[in-house]
């Protein structure tokens, strides 16, 4: 099932700062939510995200229960070579998904 | 801010009201919430005790949301993102939520320009503090106010 | 508990007014009313939440399933040819039931005939992915929905219904989005209640949702008993409102506070 909408420039010139902005489906439980019967809701969130260009980490954000489900987060990175940039999303019970894009830079 | 404690009162009276026109169990819980000082002591466990001055960076929220379950918010700073003068991290606090963090940042030359953007949640109308790090070592900070007309994190799942 | 206290206070304020309808050139979607930051995450299809929706209801369009082995692709080829205009006619006139279906009971009806898979439930995440894929087809098209004389008496009977005091604070649906629609009830504005971006991202929500969930909402907000998914009482209400809305412009999938 897609979970994830990353939006990167194909192509771009050698130096330019590109920006890129990643959108991904969670819910991102606080655990501070009740039931109807008064039960906490346990955390349930993303913890961190990590961009990395050609294997290198470029970007790299650590979430807390205060960001919005389905968290949105645009970033930049200059634009210093042709490959692939992978963005990397870890948290709470195992989660873990990755995409990729590829970049052409001339 | 006294728009809030105005509306929490209300809600009780209501409640006690609902409660004996018969409408059902209504629970009155004090919802969780950070102070202002556990804010200063979250800024301190991730920045250490070095100065911290206003300026710099820039936090845009809007002054008014909706809802408080999906604020947008822009983080910049006037730094040039080189090899030798750069943003490091960007921390971001709340002083009303239930727990003070937000998110943290880490950047560096490669960001080629320091602007970051997301969406965090609000549970009520407060102040939100961004401390930028530089590769200098220096501290800089920024506060921003937002009014939050409906709550985020106090509405139980249904 | 909030909108209780809220609608209290509306009671008292508000006259008995009798509530009449929007002039068609005085209608605003719920957009028009929302902050210029919402707007911004509507308007954006990287940022716009309910996109998450979509692209699943892409992929989910041509995934082969069912005992018969079908994916939607399979008879209605490409969705953004085949689907274009299509939620903006729903509810429409199913000749089986002999009444007319939400665009959600005709994806199910689809399932179960012609894919000979089981219904999906309201509100799962792979019925909303579907409408929210189908009703992004219909982006930028005005509601069209078909009222002929089998249309009729339904269209008839959702009206009943909006216009009817009901629950147990005694409110009608017309009272809060014909009377006062444009004034603040508890700290928000009172939308006049068009369905144009349906299924839609609720921030309150914190995920997409139908209308049918928003309808259900808003019943148990005046405290009265909310019809079940998917029963002729609501369907007859969508109608209602997709033909009040008639000509405007679908904004699906939405995003709203």
């Amino acid at each position: 099932m897609a979970s994830a909408l990353i939006n990167v420039p194909p192509r771009a010139k050698r130096g330019e700062i590109i920006e890129i902005k990643t959108l991904i489906s969670h819910v991102m439980e606080t655990g501070f939510r009740h039931t109807q019967l008064g039960a906490v809701i346990p955390r349930n969130i993303i913890r961190r995200f990590v961009c990395t260009y050609n294997g290198t980490e470029v970007f790299r954000a650590d979430l807390y229960p205060a960001i919005s489900a389905n968290p949105f987060i645009v970033f930049s990175t200059v634009a210093t070579e042709s490959g692939t940039l992978s963005f990397q999303w870890t948290g709470d019970n195992g989660f873990a998904v990755t995409e990729s894009a590829k970049i052409t830079v001339e | 801010m006294e728009r809030a404690a105005s509306r929490r009162e209300f809600l009780k009276i209501a409640g006690g009201v609902a409660a004996g026109l018969g409408l059902g169990a209504v629970v009155t819980v004090k919802p969780a919430s950070a102070t202002p000082a556990e804010m200063q002591e979250a800024i301190r466990s991730v920045v250490g005790p070095a100065r911290v001055t206003p300026g710099k960076v820039t936090i845009e929220l809007p002054p008014l949301i909706e809802n408080g379950n999906a604020v947008p918010l822009t983080i910049s700073v006037d730094s040039p993102m080189t090899e030798a003068e750069h943003v490091r991290a960007v921390h971001v606090f709340t002083e009303k939520n239930p727990q003070p963090y937000v998110v943290s940042f880490h950047l560096g030359p490669r960001a080629g320009r320091a602007r970051v953007s997301t969406r965090m949640r609000l549970a009520d109308s407060q102040n939100v503090v961004a401390i930028c790090e530089l590769s200098d070592g220096s501290l800089w900070s920024d506060s921003a106010a937002v009014v939050v007309t409906l709550a985020a994190c106090l509405e139980d799942g249904i | 508990m909030r909108r209780l206290c809220a609608v209290l206070v509306l009671l008292a304020v508000a006259a008995s007014a009798v509530a009449a309808e929007i002039a068609p050139s005085e209608r605003r979607s719920g957009y028009e009313l929302m902050g210029r930051e919402l707007r911004a995450m509507q308007d954006d299809d990287a940022a716009n939440p309910a996109m998450l929706w979509v692209l699943e209801g892409a992929t989910l369009w041509k995934r082969a399933t069912g005992a018969a082995g079908r994916a939607c692709a399979d008879c209605h080829g490409e969705a953004t040819a085949s689907m274009k205009g299509v939620a903006a006619h729903y509810p429409a006139f199913d000749a089986a039931t002999k009444r007319p279906v939400s665009l959600e009971q005709r994806i199910n009806i689809c399932r179960v005939d012609r894919q000979e898979a089981p219904a999906l439930a309201y509100d799962s995440r792979e019925l909303l992915a579907l409408g929210a894929y189908v009703a992004r087809q219909s982006r930028g098209l005005p509601i069209a929905v078909t009222i002929d004389d089998r249309m009729q008496p339904f269209l008839e009977a959702g009206r009943a219904i909006y216009e009817r005091r009901q629950g147990q604070l005694n409110l009608a649906c017309s009272q809060c989005h014909d009377a006062n629609w444009g004034r603040q009830l508890a700290g928000n504005v009172i939308p006049q209640a068009h369905p144009t971006g349906y299924p839609l991202y609720r921030l309150e929500w914190q995920s997409l949702g139908s209308l049918q969930r928003r309808l259900r909402g808003c019943l148990v907000g005046i405290r009265a008993e909310p019809y079940d998914y998917g029963a002729p009482e609501l369907v007859d209400l969508e109608l209602y409102l997709m033909w009040r809305a008639r000509g405007m412009t679908m904004d699906a999938p939405a995003v709203r506070p």
